[in-house]
């Protein structure tokens, strides 16, 4: 049983060797490979959680040196419980989106796609995983050029732009965090979190380099907010999830965001210690926005002509509901925000591909007025839009209404203000989700004759309709079993920091 | 009979029902409204001829009212226009003037910011700051060479003790690669041959290249293997002197990249193509990852790894220092090396 602590560290490295290797081989054994690499990874990580829930927590130290010289890592049961969900996400992403990647990307180049592929799971697994700032940041890197990779992978002038837009504000997230970890290490000594958050505790007793401290935790809290395309951050979101391939986007959308968001959260409880966070009052600028995210977010989406642009617009409306949780400032907040990470995920990278199904039946056609009667010609890729949809509104049994249910409990442990201004806020998104997402579910659902299609001659791709089920599996277990994960997260977040 | 009215388009119900079905506006909706308009005037004109001709009592009123609601739709489309123009021409000028002003106030604010952080940051070479009096430091300083094997305790650091983060940093120069070559490669078409795009590059190429230029080409003729042999130097010795794989490699990139311009891709390409590429950096990128997995694997567990380190000093020592270095300085000098080629002509 013992093997099973090394597995993240096996994780990391296979996912590096196999991103290595498929830059030689063909696209189909490419593919195959990281498909058989994706879900080797999603039962090892299984294991790691059992081995989690029975041991407890462990810091695995990466070589013969122990942590602040030589690197570690961290496996909790959060950790893996995330690390498990990215898997599946990641998986079914890839599965359900497969055949659109051979018609989008060129097939000298499409190899090179499941390369950002792999590097990018790894990137994402040591994220979740790291224990030391600089790492992290590393890691980071290679998160930032996969996801560009990923968007500029279609090779067509929109993706060109938007990956172009991606990475200049993408870079700038970047820069603002290196420049934080500098700071930081400046006046701790240490890049290691945990002995960071021991001298953050040393310096704030003494009252020494506050204002660095400050400013770091400032520099290190945008940074990731740009990244994570929180609300008047979010300019190079739409462009770079609807344009690019659904894989991409389901991707981009549900996975890298909150990578980032998960190393927030890091941040926040093991490097600076929530107590100084709320001394500081990061948390009510979050809250702040992510608010502010919730409402503009719907109410661009309701401006949308095109399907996928509408999807996007309501990930930043998403993206607002998580910073919220974090916002409110309670422990049952940050629950909520993880919570709603994994619901988002699950939604998110099921629309993106059934509307690729959708528009699929259409001739191509992203606008609404195109997908009249879409439902209808594709009836799982319908139905899968219809789950994400509700999901996303919060009708209940699906994924989107508990985590609206926990943000709503956790509003009420919250402080009066917070506690008046989230529960109104709730309410009014979740109208404006209802405006825009029931509307095009009335749309695809509208009968309406298409001539240019033939409904006997069209076969919906086998992988992308085993997907989609998967993800409404997905979906309703997120809805009805939610307090199972709860409990891991409740757990989880204890001996978080 | 509302379908006639001028402004139907842009009715309430009309956009609501538009928000509805998901419709774009009738790209003909102005013409359409232009003629609905035209018929209603035409209607008011006959029905005032028939008001003059049966109601002349009434002609003072007719004319009156006539008055009034000419000026009426004058208001209105001018109006229109200001609200359909607006944004167009004083907007944009507006917001163009709005946008400069916050983002020069934004720079000034981060700048005033950072400028008064670092004056509060400790003094920069102190001997007591907290970086240069912590325990981490300490234990490189004072151990690293007896722990790693390596004189260059920076060399020391980065491939052993913090070996995890540099294997890391050379996957990024790889997924850097990998990126440009997916963006910028023309070279192969989707049946695998040359395309036209690169055929078209390699003339363009060919008329721009100093073709030929005996100067450039003696001085390479010297100057590439002394750069290259000294690049390796840097790369094997980056344990005992200052320097490692990825100065090294940088360095036998920058004479590679001199070669190809003073001899050509034709030459170049006798011994370095996509394919050398691919396999170096295969190799190397796997010897790292596998040798660095076995390491960390007998780390962790307490186990003995086996590796000698070595007496310090030695060509031969520092256990896996060297053969990482060698694999870094492969990797960063074959990335160099892509990148130039694929910016000049969009493949290797």
């Amino acid at each position: 049983m013992d093997i099973v602590r090394n597995f993240p560290l096996f994780n990391i490295v296979m996912c590096l060797m196999c991103g290595v290797v498929s830059s030689v081989f063909g696209a189909k054994q490419a593919k195959r490979l990281s498909l058989f690499l994706i879900g080797a990874v999603f039962f090892m990580n299984i294991a790691v959680l059992a081995f989690v829930a029975k041991e407890g927590q462990y810091t695995y130290m990466m070589g013969h040196f122990p942590a602040p010289w030589g690197n570690e890592i961290r496996v909790g049961m959060l950790e893996a419980v995330i690390a498990v969900f990215f898997c599946a996400i990641m998986f079914l992403s890839v599965l359900g989106g497969e055949h659109y990647i051979a018609l989008d990307i060129e097939d000298a180049k499409s190899n090179l796609y499941f390369t950002m592929i792999d590097l990018m799971l790894a990137s994402l697994l040591a994220l979740i995983y790291t224990n030391d700032l600089f790492t992290a940041y590393v890691f980071v890197e290679i998160n930032t050029i996969a996801a560009g990779a990923l968007i500029m992978s279609r090779s067509n002038g929109h993706t060109l732009v938007a990956a172009a837009k991606y990475m200049i504000m993408s870079l700038v997230g970047s820069g603002l965090l290196l420049i934080g970890i500098a700071i930081l290490y400046d006046v701790t000594g240490h890049l290691l979190m945990v002995d960071i958050h021991r001298r953050v505790e040393v310096l704030s007793r003494t009252g020494n380099y506050q204002l660095p401290l400050t400013v770091a935790m400032g520099l290190i809290s945008v940074g990731l907010a740009i990244k994570s395309a929180l609300f008047p951050f979010h300019s190079w979101l739409p462009d770079a999830y609807s344009y690019s391939t659904p894989s991409s986007s389901g991707i981009l959308s549900s996975l890298v965001s909150k990578g980032y968001i998960f190393l927030l959260f890091k941040v926040f409880y093991r490097v600076f210690g929530f107590e100084f966070i709320l001394d500081h009052k990061v948390t009510n600028i979050l809250f702040f926005f992510g608010v502010a995210g919730m409402i503009a977010g719907s109410v661009m989406a309701i401006y949308q002509t095109d399907m996928r642009r509408l999807i996007a617009f309501s990930s930043v409306a998403q993206i607002g509901y998580i910073y919220m949780g974090i916002g409110l400032s309670v422990s049952m907040g940050t629950v909520a925000a993880i919570f709603h990470i994994m619901s988002h995920a699950a939604s998110k990278s099921m629309l993106f591909i059934a509307a690729k199904g959708l528009s699929d039946v259409s001739g191509d056609s992203k606008e609404f007025s195109g997908l009249k009667g879409a439902g209808y010609r594709n009836r799982l890729a319908g139905i899968a839009f219809l789950v994400g949809a509700f999901s996303m509104v919060g009708i209940p049994l699906l994924a989107g209404f508990t985590s609206k249910v926990y943000f709503a409990e956790a509003a009420l442990t919250a402080s009066d203000i917070k506690m008046e201004v989230a529960m109104v806020a709730l309410a009014i998104s979740t109208i404006l989700n209802a405006v825009y997402f029931i509307r095009a579910v009335i749309i695809i659902y509208t009968p309406h004759k298409y001539t240019d299609f033939d409904q006997s001659t069209y076969r919906a791709p086998k992988t992308m309709e085993i997907a989609l089920l998967c993800f409404i599996l997905l979906n309703i277990f997120l809805g009805t079993w939610s307090n199972l994960i709860e409990g891991a997260i409740q757990t989880g977040l204890g001996t978080f920091s | 009979m509302s379908k006639i009215r001028p402004d139907y388009e842009m009715t309430k119900w009309r956009r609501f029902l538009r928000f509805v079905n998901g419709e774009e506006l009738p790209e003909d909706w102005q013409k359409r409204k232009d003629a609905a308009r035209a018929i209603g005037e035409r209607m008011e004109q006959l029905e005032e001829e028939r008001n003059e001709f049966f109601l002349n009592k009434k002609k003072w009123r007719a004319s009156y009212q006539k008055y009034w609601k000419e000026q009426a739709e004058r208001e209105y489309s001018r109006a229109l226009n200001q609200y359909d123009y607006w944004p167009d021409t004083k907007g944009v000028k507006l917001f163009r003037r709005f946008y400069h002003l916050i983002s020069a106030l934004i720079c000034i604010s981060i700048i005033t910011v950072l400028l008064v952080t670092v004056s509060r940051l400790p003094e920069f070479g102190s001997a007591d700051t907290p970086a240069n009096s912590s325990e981490v430091v300490d234990r490189y300083i004072e151990k690293g060479q007896e722990e790693t094997g390596a004189v260059n305790i920076v060399t020391g650091m980065i491939l052993d003790y913090r070996a995890f983060d540099t294997l890391g940093e050379s996957h990024v120069l790889f997924i850097a690669a990998c990126t440009v070559l997916i963006l910028l490669r023309i070279d192969h078409g989707k049946d695998g041959k040359p395309t036209q795009a690169k055929l078209a590059a390699e003339e363009d190429d060919r008329k721009f290249e100093p073709k030929n230029d005996k100067i450039l080409q003696k001085a390479a003729f010297f100057l590439v293997p002394c750069i290259i042999i000294f690049g390796i130097y840097v790369i094997l010795n980056g344990h005992i002197s200052p320097g490692g794989g990825f100065s090294g490699g940088a360095i036998v990139g920058a004479g590679l990249i001199l070669y190809l311009n003073a001899f050509g891709f034709e030459k170049a390409e006798q011994f370095f193509t996509y394919r050398t590429f691919s396999v170096v950096t295969l190799c190397s990128l796997l010897f790292y990852s596998v040798a660095k997995c076995y390491s960390f694997y007998c780390g962790a567990n307490h186990l003995d790894s086996g590796i000698p380190l070595g007496r310090a000093g030695d060509i031969l020592s520092s256990g896996l220092i060297l053969p990482l270095n060698i694999c870094v300085g492969c990797v960063v000098a074959c990335t160099m090396y892509t990148f130039y080629a694929i910016f000049r002509k969009g493949g290797i």
